[in-house]
């Protein structure tokens, strides 16, 4: 750790100085980029730099490098800014940068020769949707860990030392107690201590009528946190919307920046000035939200997430490669334990667990042309009602770093906007539900859906969703025109007979125990594991995501004699579809035991546990004829 | 140049501006309210009010404000003001000289100006002039050209005597005789073109003048050099040398105000997107879409003050958005005692337009950009919100600033576009007839690759094969589908009477659940550049043609149109169509053969274009397809839709053991190859993109005489198919597609001409797909009637026979007024050899029933 941590609390010293010292060539720019990327790599550092996910806003220093894991929500139009300017005053007429600022310093001779115009973009990030409580929780206890006292003003931190102390002392046993899953209910209004904690913008930094107003875009509904806007400049064309990126950055919090939009101006004053009446109010306050709510943070570097799971090595270097290699050992007996659990918490089920497992491994990998490859959209079917559903969120929850319960009652369905929306008049994005980090879990639960109707944006949801499952896309609405954004979600819905939404594949529950107190048995089941234990399943399930995978030719020509021979008997019972899905079960399969290429063995697998679906839904159908 | 006489009001103006001069220019030094650095040069000059502050040669930074004391503009210099300044020169340009001060003029002078806010406050603008030495030391560039015509306005290297030249003789002698402008209609080609226009311009009355820089570059490089850099300062070169040419040729023409040129199609129309710093204050065009407009506004140009004391009033022009206050009566010498009136201040009108991407140009998974527009006076409320439009302006940029009276500014510009010109790129779409005009842009090596691939011989083959490469198979569906994203060659009738002729193919794929049909449909929305997919299920006949709503804003009636209407020129891809509703579908007949599509709603009454190629997928109304039955008996849509569809395609699962194989090692190797191997073997989208939007713009193959007897040959032998049996196998309808797929196929080779091997494939790929869709199951031979008529022929035979047996029956029973329905059924079974169904023979009744032979009423049958 070096003495000094002037590249954490005061970055713009480091670019002024070295602009200072590029006598105006402009490669100094990509200098101070080096700079800080040099300083991030070294062992740890990272973690030094304080994040805006972890501490509140108000403990951050002004103008110190930050850190933001985030989503991007939306991409402003690109603006012109002065990247060189000369000051005023003669006496002192010096030429500053105004790169990584918001304002300039002292006056700013308009007229200059020397001014230099350059171009940066800003993007609303939000933090990424549907995170859950333990991943948070996790980056935040690792981060108060290591993340030197400079940073934070000690005395006002006390009471989230006190915090730190009271998670550490904690039983890991009982932290997961029914308490704990009650309060982390999907809606994330969260106990109190984790409140605290999370850096609340609304209630620690502003009066709640002040946020009130103040839309802040979240994606989903109940979400808290920091919304940031994020000033690029390098590297424009690299970045997408919908990206999960970790930036860091120089934090400004300028009150200069808080547009007062006054309910009564000057009209002479909106008369002459073109600049202030060509904006709406709407837009002033998307584009301008006062700074306290919406820091500001000018990017240095962004480093684009795999996952957001804060127990795996986030980047992919050697640290992780030995971390892959040193878990793959674990990989089968882990497994084995996540299925077991899996097993009893699907009422002992042990096929649904497979099919479970497999789901929540699931990834896009790839894309040909249209089609979607590697996505595996499972139907629970024959959930028992009464809240089992949600609960078994809840245990997902527990287990995936993002995800969203949907529950598809009718009034959500016709109310909730699922689709992002592009709202012209504010000029921003409107979020939607849809709009998630790659990789989220999705968890409609249909057992909630009741007889009615439907309106036309509940069938506009429908669709949306159906289009989701079958696509992995959304199409956003730029009420002109559609625009197509190809997502990477894990869609899982249960429901009590057949689900309306298409799926890859069904599997009917079929429980083998009926406890006769549901919660009672569930809490129990979940008690039953401790923190280490569930950890190793966090992990499991991320890292299995990321592995590669191959078929080698001969196996290929397994497959292909095995997919003619199933036609032979009788061609109408495997059809393309059918090859697709077990193709894909093969290779989750596969993955889920740490194999990374395809085995004869896997795919007769594969081929059994499909059957075996197969034979139930079809049991299925003949007991009540009328499913089609 | 100009007319002597407009000296004297001018002079009066220029004499009044002064007071106000100084303070302004002082104003805008220390607030700095000027335009960033790439327009620095010209931001200061106009910041500069007059010619005689400008103390030092263009190098040296004059816009500090120490250079701006008051005491420079002393009273004296104020006489020598008007000999200073020519008055025709672009300084004297644009005034707002609305307030005419009643001196008598003629020619130019005796139309008044119209301002030009699009331009800015050129007027300010330094030039030294031709007659006059100027007494600064400006002479340091100055003088040495000082005897020729070479003065250029500051900070620029527009000479204003050279580029009027220049203009007036781009004017009088650009002919461009390859013209196939829509605007040019009606012009002689060989003759000066601008030169009709003006005369045009003498005949409406509408002093506009478009000039297309494109002409403009053609002509004089250097002129259009200056026209893009400089466009501020040449435009009213150019204004004023239009008005002299104008007044010269037609002296007696009374116009509402001077003619104000107006430039488009700056060359690189460029993408919002690829704006970037150095395009300030420079003249672009761009593309896209608008999204919103504001209400007008309107902007004051010149403030009126009149001192309260002693009733003085001067004028003062804004300045950037600013009016500066005069401090001092200068009359009365009291201080503070000037008032604003508002009623005797000039306004022009000004419209905020926001304008966004078009989304053909977006790079996937980010957001459209947004730019703002200004639209001044008569562009005000020329375009709606939903617009395609070509904008061409000049780029500005504006610093912005919280408070006026603070010191720091933050560090962002403002930027809009000024709007000179506005061309709706699909205005044409709607109302005319004509090809696209918003064609797409090739660079020479890429047409240079396209051409190459059209040269091999196997490029049908090769495209066919990079249509949907996840799709096994199918080849003759991928090529009937790609001869449908070609189209034929439109052709135009209305003489004859025949009015349009449909260039479109459409296609209907039909077959089993679950053969990737959506998929195709999908991959051929993601393809092709207006494309619209909508699904039977989720369509009402609204969605698919248009609606009339009312904007709750203005209480406005607005057309909003549906898929079929937004995919004029591209392809609507309709999934579950048998899902359709009756009305829904009816509202596809009109379409699918007109290509118009016709309104009549809330009074308005009207006719859109269509021409819409629609890429259908049924499904079996048995959720499987029976191949006992023919095709009309599986999806149950009306015959009269079906025979529009030029080829109808079965995807069936063919159930055999190659197939079998080939397809399971398709979707293996979809697993597991890397995206490398895919690229290489398979031609990239983008390539096929491009291919298809070259043939469909530049390719219109014509039949050739061998080609057309070929076709005569094909039809005819396809009418004697069935002639033998008593059968009609071919209608026009399908020479019509005959025609269309041999087009097409001759755009896919990029060929001019359409020759027999073009028909060969046409009638192979028509054949194919009769062979698929309108096989007779009973009786195994092709019968086009079951698509035309919804009835095989030896169905209908059929019908017929177990009629007459079933009367036959009846007579036979004697006279019995009433007999059962079930019994009669049984009894029919019974007599008959061949197994007759309960259709079969209720059919056989309603015969009956027609002959007013019997009545059915429930269970019994009547005699009558």
């Amino acid at each position: 750790m070096p003495s000094s941590h002037d590249w954490i609390n005061k970055p713009l010293g480091v670019v002024e100085a070295m602009f200072a010292q590029s006598n105006s060539n402009p490669e100094w720019e990509a200098k101070v980029l080096e700079y800080f990327k040099g300083q991030l790599k070294e062992k740890e550092s990272h973690s030094w730099v304080p994040s805006l996910n972890d501490v509140p806003l108000h403990y951050l220093k002004p103008n110190s490098l930050v850190k933001f894991r985030c989503l991007v929500q939306d991409m402003f139009d690109p603006e012109f800014y002065m990247g060189v300017y000369e000051t005023v005053d003669p006496s002192t007429k010096v030429l500053r940068c105004g790169k990584y600022k918001d304002v300039t310093e002292c006056g700013v001779d308009l007229n200059s020769r020397n001014t230099v115009t350059a171009e940066r973009q800003t993007f609303y990030c939000v933090p990424i949707p549907g995170e859950s409580p333990w991943a948070k929780e996790i980056s935040f206890l690792s981060a108060a860990r290591v993340v030197p006292s400079t940073s934070y003003v000690p005395s006002r931190q006390k009471r989230s030392y006190e915090e730190d102390d009271d998670m550490d002392t904690q039983p890991q046993k009982t932290k997961w107690s029914l308490t704990e899953l009650q309060s982390s209910s999907p809606h994330g209004n969260g106990d109190s201590k984790r409140q605290e904690t999370e850096a609340p913008s609304s209630q620690t930094t502003a009066p709640s009528d002040c946020s009130s107003h103040l839309d802040l875009n979240f994606p989903l509904p109940g979400e808290r946190g920091p919304a940031c806007l994020v000033k690029v400049y390098e590297g424009l064309d690299s970045f997408k919307l919908n990206d999960t990126l970790e930036i860091y950055g120089i934090l400004s919090v300028n009150p200069v920046l808080t547009v007062i939009v006054y309910p009564y101006r000057d009209p002479s004053l909106l008369l002459l000035n073109p600049t202030e009446s060509m904006e709406t109010p709407e837009e002033q306050r998307a584009h301008d939200p006062p700074a306290s709510l919406v820091p500001r943070l000018h990017m240095l570097y962004a480093r684009p997430l795999q996952h957001n799971n804060p127990l795996l090595p986030s980047a992919p270097t050697e640290d992780q490669s030995a971390f892959v290699s040193s878990f793959l050992v674990e990989m089968a007996s882990v497994r084995a334990e996540l299925l077991a659990y899996l097993t009893h918490v699907l009422l002992g089920d042990g096929l649904a667990a497979e099919y479970l497992l497999l789901h929540l491994i699931s990834n896009v990998y790839t894309r040909r042309d249209v089609l979607p490859l590697g996505k595996f959209t499972l139907n629970l079917s024959g959930c028992p009602l009464n809240s089992y559903t949600e609960r078994l969120y809840q245990i997902v929850q527990q287990l995936v770093p993002c995800s969203y319960r949907l529950s598809m009652s009718l009034h959500t369905m016709n109310s909730m906007r699922l689709v992002p929306k592009k709202d012209y008049v504010a000029n921003r994005l409107v979020s939607g539900a849809l709009q998630l980090a790659r990789n989220t879990s999705l968890f409609l639960d249909e057992t909630q859906l009741e007889q009615g109707q439907l309106d036309s944006s509940g069938v506009r949801n429908i669709t949306a969703l159906g289009n989701l499952i079958s696509w992995q896309k959304v199409d956003y609405d730029f009420s002109y025109h559609q625009m197509e954004f190809p997502c990477n979600i894990n869609v899982l819905v249960t429901s009590e007979g057949r689900s309306l939404l298409p799926s890859d594949c069904q599997v009917p529950l079929q429980p083998q125990v009926t406890p006769p107190n549901m919660e009672e048995y569930l809490t129990t089941i979940h008690m039953a594991q401790f923190t280490s234990q569930i950890n190793k399943f966090r992990v499991y399930l991320s890292l299995a995501r990321t592995l590669d995978y191959s078929i080698s030719d001969e196996v290929t020509k397994a497959v292909e004699d095995d997919f003619v021979d199933m036609r032979k008997d009788d061609p109408q019972s495997v059809t393309a579809e059918d090859l697709h899905r077990m193709l894909v079960v093969a290779r989750l399969l596969s993955l889920s035991l740490g194999q990374t290429t395809l085995s004869r063995d896997g795919w007769m697998r594969a081929k059994h546990i499909d059957m075996l679906r197969r034979s139930r839904t079809e049991q299925q159908k003949s007991l009540n004829g009328n499913e089609p | 140049m100009s007319s002597p006489t407009s000296t004297p009001g001018r002079r009066k103006r220029n004499r009044d501006d002064i007071p106000a001069t100084p303070k302004s220019t002082a104003k805008a030094g220390s607030d700095g309210l000027v335009s960033p650095p790439s327009q620095r040069r010209r931001g200061q000059d106009s910041s500069n009010g007059d010619l005689p502050a400008m103390p030092t040669s263009p190098g040296t930074d004059i816009a500090s404000p120490a250079v701006h004391d008051t005491s420079l503009f002393s009273s004296p210099r104020r006489s020598v003001l008007p000999s200073e300044v020519d008055m025709s020169s672009p300084l004297m340009y644009g005034t707002p000289s609305s307030r005419v001060e009643g001196t008598p003029r003629s020619g130019v002078g005796g139309t008044p100006a119209r301002q030009r806010p699009d331009l800015g406050s050129i007027r300010k603008a330094p030039q030294v002039d031709l007659h006059s030495e100027p007494p600064s030391a400006d002479g340091a560039v100055a003088s040495e050209q000082a005897l020729g015509q070479k003065l250029v306005i500051w900070g620029t290297d527009v000479n204003v005597g050279t580029c009027k030249e220049k203009f007036q003789r781009f004017l009088q002698r650009f002919i461009d005789p390859a013209s196939n402008e829509d605007e040019n209609a009606g012009l002689d080609l060989n003759e000066p073109l601008y030169m009709q226009k003006l005369e045009e311009i003498s005949v409406v009355g509408e002093p506009v003048l478009n000039v297309n820089c494109s002409h403009v570059q053609s002509f004089d490089a250097d002129l259009y050099r200056q026209l893009i850099s400089y466009p501020q300062e040449v435009i009213p070169t150019f204004d004023m040398a239009v008005n002299e040419l104008f007044f010269e040729r037609f002296p007696d023409s009374i116009l509402e105000h001077q003619i104000q040129v107006r430039p488009y199609n700056a060359l690189k129309t460029r993408n919002m997107r690829s704006l970037n710093p150095e395009d300030i204050d420079q003249m672009i065009t761009i593309s896209g879409m608008v999204i919103r407009t504001s209400q007008l506004i309107p902007e004051m140009q010149e403030a009126f003050f009149q001192c309260q004391v002693c009733a003085f009033f001067t004028r003062v022009e804004v300045d950037r958005g600013r009016i500066a206050e005069p401090a001092v009566c200068r009359n009365c010498n009291t201080i503070h005692s000037l008032a604003l009136i508002h009623n005797r201040s000039a306004f022009s009108d000004k419209q905020m337009i926001k304008v966004q991407e078009s989304p053909d140009d977006m790079p996937a998974g980010q957001t459209p950009h947004t730019t703002i527009v200004y639209a001044h006076n008569d562009l005000v409320d020329k375009v709606q919100p939903g617009d395609r439009i070509n904008i061409t302006g000049i780029y500005r940029a504006v610093p912005m600033r919280e408070n006026p009276r603070q010191s720091n500014v933050k560090s962002v510009y403002k930027t809009h576009i000024d709007v000179i010109h506005f061309r709706k790129t699909d205005e044409k779409r709607l109302h005319g007839l004509d090809e696209d005009s918003d064609q797409k842009l090739f660079t020479e090596e890429r047409v240079q690759i396209l051409k190459e691939l059209a040269s091999k011989p196997d490029v049908y083959d090769r495209l066919s094969s990079a249509l949907a490469p996840s799709i096994y198979e199918h080849e003759d569906i991928k090529k009937g589908i790609l001869l449908q994203l070609f189209g034929g060659t439109r052709k135009d009738f209305s003489q004859t009477g025949r009015g349009n002729f449909r260039a479109e193919v459409n296609i209907l794929l039909c077959g089993d659940p679950g053969t990737s049909k959506s998929q195709l449909l999908q991959y051929v929305f993601n393809l092709v550049p207006r494309g619209q997919y909508t699904s039977g299920k989720g369509s009402s006949a609204v969605g698919l043609t248009a609606y009339v709503m009312k904007d709750p804003e203005t209480k406005q009636l607005v057309l909003q149109t549906g898929a079929l209407v937004l995919s004029d020129n591209g392809i609507c891809c309709i999934d579950e169509f048998d899902k359709m509703s009756d009305s829904t579908r009816s509202v596809l007949h009109e379409v699918m053969e007109q290509q118009t599509l016709s309104i009549a709603k809330a009074g308005i009454i009207c006719q859109l274009n269509a021409r819409t190629s629609v890429l259908a997928a049924a499904n079996p109304v048995e959720s499987q397809w029976n191949p006992k039955k023919t095709t009309i008996e599986n999806i149950q849509l009306p015959h009269t839709l079906l025979s529009r569809f030029d080829l109808i395609f079965l995807m069936l699962d063919p159930q055999d053991e190659a197939y079998d194989r080939r397809l399971a090692h398709h979707l293996v190797a979809l697993y597991y190859q890397s995206e490398e191997q895919i690229e290489e073997e398979f031609l990239d989208m983008a390539v096929l993109k491009d291919y298809i939007a070259y043939a469909r713009t530049y390719i219109n193959p014509r039949l050739n005489e061998e080609a057309s007897q070929a076709l005569i040959e094909a039809y005819v032998d396809m009418r004697k198919i069935g002639s033998g049996r008593g059968m009609v196998s071919a209608y026009p309808r399908q020479l019509e597609s005959l025609i269309r797929l041999a087009e097409a196929h001759a755009k896919v080779r990029f060929s001019d001409k359409v020759e027999t091997i073009d028909v060969e494939e046409a009638k192979r790929l028509h054949r194919e797909a009769l062979k698929q869709s309108a096989t007779d199951p009973r009786t195994g031979f092709v019968d086009i009637s079951i698509l035309t008529t919804g009835m095989s022929a030896t169905a209908r035979k059929r019908k017929e026979e177990v009629a007459r047996a079933l009367k036959k029956m009846i007579q036979s029973k004697g006279k019995t007024p009433a007999m059962k329905y079930q019994q009669l059924f049984d009894d029919l079974r019974g007599q008959s050899e061949a197994a007759i169904t309960k259709d079969m023979f209720e059919e056989a009744l309603r015969a009956l029933a027609d002959e007013d032979y019997l009545t059915v009423t429930g269970k019994t049958v009547r005699l009558l």
